[in-house]
C-alpha cells in the first residue's frame, strides 16, 4: 500500500511540471488558434529556448533566469523570421502545405542542431534549495519555474485582452478579412503572434532546462505532450491549455505509483486519441 | 483488365522489372543491397500516396505499419516457426486489419486533427512494443542463425527476400495504378478536393477513406516482415522510426503526390542524394537539414512536385507517366 504522503508528494511535483508543460502547449495553441496551423517545429524550438539558456549560462555566465528574457526575444524573432520563410505563402494552401512547412522547419533545427551540439545530454547545474513540507519536497528550481509559467500565463491573457495589439491579434483570428478592412496590417499581426508563439514554446523549453537533462531531441517528447495539451484544452484556447497542463502533470506524477515508468506515454496517447475522437473540440471547446 | 491494355502500366511494369531484375541477372550483392533500399522505399512511398496523394490526408504514422508489421512477421517466424511467405502476408493482413481499425474510428477526424492523431499513435504503439514481451520488450528479438539454413543458406535468403520483395513492389505499384484510374480511386480524389462535396455527390466518405488506409497499410506491413527478415533482428527503435516517416512523406512530394510516378521517382532520387550526402563529409550529419529545406523548397515553389510539374509542363507525356 503506498502512503497517502507520497500520493500528494508526486501529485504537487506533477501539478508544478503541469504548468510548465501548459506554457509550452499555449505556444501551440495560439498559433493554431489564430492562424489555423499546426506548427510542428514546436519541439525544436522547445529545445532551442533549452539550448539558449544553457549556452547563454554555459559560455556567457548569464544567470538562468536572466538568460529567460533574451530567449524570450529571441524565441519571438525566431518565430517572426519562420513565419515569413515558411509559413506565409502556404497559409491559405491546404492544411497538408502548411504541416509540412513547419515540420521541413523542424528537420532543419534538428539536423543543425545535432551536428552543432551532438545529442550528449546537457544540463544546467543550479539549485535554488528545497521546500519541505511533511511528506512533500519540493525543489526550488521547479516552484519558481510554476510560478513563471503563472506570470507569463496571466500576461499573455492581459495582453490579449487589454492592448491594442492584443485586441488587433484577436480581430484578426476571429475573422482576417474583416479585421484588414478595420485596417488592421493582418498579415503582420499573424507574423507576430506566429512569434509569439514560439516565444512561449521558447521560455517553456528554458524554464524545463532549469531541472532536467536535455538534448537538441528532448523537444519532441515535449512536443508531443503539447499536443495532448492542446487536445484536452481544446485547440485554440489558451486557459484551456494552461488546465490540459495541469491535468497532464498531474497524471504524469500520478501512474509512476501504480504502473512502470515507461507506461506513462502509452497512457498518454490513448487519452489523446480518446479525446480526439469524443471531444475533439477539448474540455473547454474551443477558442 | 483495362489497365493491361494502357501503354502508362506496360512502361511502369517495363522499367520497374527492368530496374528490379538487373541485380539478379549481374549477381552482384552490393547491386541487391542498393535496389533492396530503393524498392522499399518504392513500396513505402506508393501506399503513402494513396492515402496522402489520392486521398489528401497526411499520415506521420506510416511507419507504425512497417514496424509493427514487420514484428507480428518476426514473432510468426521467431517464436512460431513460420516460414517467410506466410510470415509475410500475416503480417500485411494484421496491419492493414488494424488500419480498417483504426480507421473506422479516427477517420472520422479531418484535416489536421487526423494528423495530429497518426502522430499519437506512432508513439503509442512504439511505447507499446517496448512494453510487451511477447514482443521481446526494449530490447527486441533476434532471429537465430539457423532460420536461414530452411532457404538454403544465409546468402540464398537475401536473394529469396529481394526477389519477393521486387513482386511486392510491383503489387503495390500495380495496385496504386488502379486504384488511380477506377472509380473507387476517383471517390479519393474528390475527397480531396472537397469532402463535403463528395458526399453530398453521393461518394461513401468513411468507407472510402478506411479503405485507402487500409490499403495503405498493407503493404508497409508485408516490406517490414521482409526487412526484419533480411536484418535478422528487430527492435522498437528501429521499427518505428518516426524520421522514416517524415522522409517517406519527402519522398511523395518531391515526386509529385497523388501520380503513380512521383513515389517512384522520388522515392529513387530521394535514395540516392542521401546516399551521397552521406558518404560526402560536408553534409554527413547535415542531411536532415538538407532533406528540411529540400521539402521546404518544394512546398514553396513546386507543390506538385517533379512529376507533376513535367505533367503540367509537357501534357504529351501523360500517356506514358501515370
Amino acid at each position: 500500500m503506498v502512503s497517502p504522503g507520497v500520493w500528494i508528494a508526486s501529485l504537487i511535483d506533477g501539478l508544478l511540471l503541469g504548468f510548465v508543460y501548459g506554457l509550452a502547449a499555449m505556444g501551440l495553441t495560439l498559433i493554431w488558434g489564430v492562424m489555423r496551423v499546426i506548427n510542428l517545429a514546436h519541439g525544436p524550438i522547445i529545445a532551442l529556448g533549452m539550448f539558449g539558456v544553457y549556452l547563454l549560462f554555459a559560455y556567457g555566465g548569464v544567470h538562468p533566469y536572466l538568460g529567460l528574457f533574451a530567449v524570450a526575444l529571441l524565441g519571438l524573432l525566431v518565430g517572426i523570421l519562420i513565419y515569413a520563410i515558411a509559413v506565409h505563402r502556404v497559409l491559405t494552401a491546404p492544411h497538408l502545405s502548411t504541416l509540412l512547412a513547419t515540420f521541413s522547419i523542424n528537420m532543419m533545427i534538428i539536423g543543425t542542431g545535432t551536428a552543432l551540439f551532438t545529442t550528449t545530454p546537457r544540463n544546467i547545474d543550479i539549485s535554488l534549495g528545497r521546500l519541505v513540507l511533511g511528506p512533500v519536497v519540493l525543489l526550488g528550481t521547479r516552484l519558481l519555474a510554476a510560478l513563471a509559467a503563472v506570470l507569463i500565463a496571466a500576461g499573455l491573457y492581459v495582453f490579449l485582452y487589454r492592448t491594442t495589439l492584443g485586441k488587433m491579434v484577436r480581430a484578426v483570428a476571429s475573422n482576417r478579412a474583416a479585421a484588414e478592412l478595420m485596417g488592421i496590417p493582418s498579415a503582420r499581426v499573424l507574423a507576430f503572434s506566429f512569434g509569439l508563439g514560439t516565444m512561449l514554446a521558447a521560455v517553456a523549453g528554458g524554464l524545463i532546462a532549469t531541472f532536467f537533462p536535455f538534448t537538441i531531441l528532448s523537444g519532441g517528447a515535449y512536443e508531443l505532450k503539447s499536443f495532448v495539451i492542446c487536445v484536452l484544452g481544446g485547440l485554440g484556447n489558451p486557459t484551456g491549455a494552461l488546465l490540459g497542463g495541469l491535468i497532464l502533470g498531474a497524471l504524469e506524477g500520478l501512474i509512476p505509483i501504480v504502473l512502470p515508468v515507461s507506461w506513462v506515454p502509452v497512457i498518454e496517447f490513448l487519452l489523446f486519441v480518446l479525446l480526439l475522437l469524443l471531444r475533439p473540440q477539448g474540455l473547454l471547446g474551443e477558442r | 483488365m483495362s489497365m493491361w491494355r494502357s501503354i502508362s502500366w506496360w512502361f511502369t511494369l517495363i522499367v520497374l522489372l527492368g530496374a528490379g531484375l538487373w541485380p539478379i541477372a549481374s549477381g552482384s550483392a552490393t547491386g541487391r543491397e542498393d535496389m533492396f533500399l530503393i524498392l522499399m522505399l518504392v513500396t513505402l512511398a506508393s501506399s503513402l500516396n494513396i492515402l496522402l496523394g489520392y486521398t489528401g490526408y497526411v499520415n506521420f504514422g506510416h511507419i507504425v505499419f512497417f514496424g509493427l508489421g514487420g514484428y507480428i512477421g518476426f514473432y510468426l517466424m521467431h517464436r512460431q516457426g513460420w516460414s517467410l511467405g506466410p510470415a509475410m502476408i500475416a503480417g500485411g493482413l494484421a496491419t492493414a486489419a488494424l488500419a480498417l481499425v483504426l480507421g473506422t474510428i479516427i477517420l472520422r477526424l479531418r484535416g489536421a486533427y487526423f494528423a495530429l492523431a497518426t502522430i499519437g499513435i506512432n508513439e503509442a504503439v512504439r511505447a507499446f512494443v517496448a512494453n510487451f514481451e511477447p514482443f521481446g520488450g526494449a530490447t527486441g528479438m533476434s532471429l537465430n542463425f539457423a532460420v536461414y539454413q530452411a532457404y538454403g543458406g544465409a546468402a540464398q535468403a537475401l536473394w529469396i527476400a529481394y526477389g519477393v520483395l521486387l513482386a511486392v513492389t510491383l503489387l503495390t505499384v500495380g495496385i496504386s495504378f488502379a486504384v488511380k484510374h477506377s472509380k473507387f480511386g476517383l471517390g479519393l480524389m474528390a475527397i480531396r478536393e472537397d469532402e463535403d462535396a463528395a458526399l453530398v455527390l453521393g461518394v461513401r466518405g468513411p468507407r472510402a477513406k478506411t479503405l485507402a488506409y487500409a490499403l495503405s497499410a498493407l503493404f508497409p506491413g508485408m516490406v517490414g516482415v521482409l526487412f526484419f527478415f533480411k536484418n535478422g533482428n528487430i527492435e522498437p527503435g528501429d521499427a518505428f522510426r518516426l524520421h522514416l516517416s517524415i522522409e517517406t512523406l519527402v519522398m511523395v512530394m518531391l515526386g509529385g503526390q497523388g501520380t503513380v510516378w512521383g513515389p517512384i521517382l522520388g522515392a529513387a532520387l530521394y535514395e540516392r542524394l542521401r546516399g551521397y550526402l552521406l558518404t560526402s563529409p560536408l553534409f554527413k550529419s547535415l542531411h536532415l537539414a538538407f532533406a528540411g529545406m529540400l521539402l521546404l523548397l518544394i512546398i514553396l515553389f513546386v507543390p506538385a512536385g517533379v512529376i507533376g510539374w513535367l505533367r503540367a509542363r509537357f501534357p504529351a507525356i501523360r500517356r506514358v507517366i501515370p
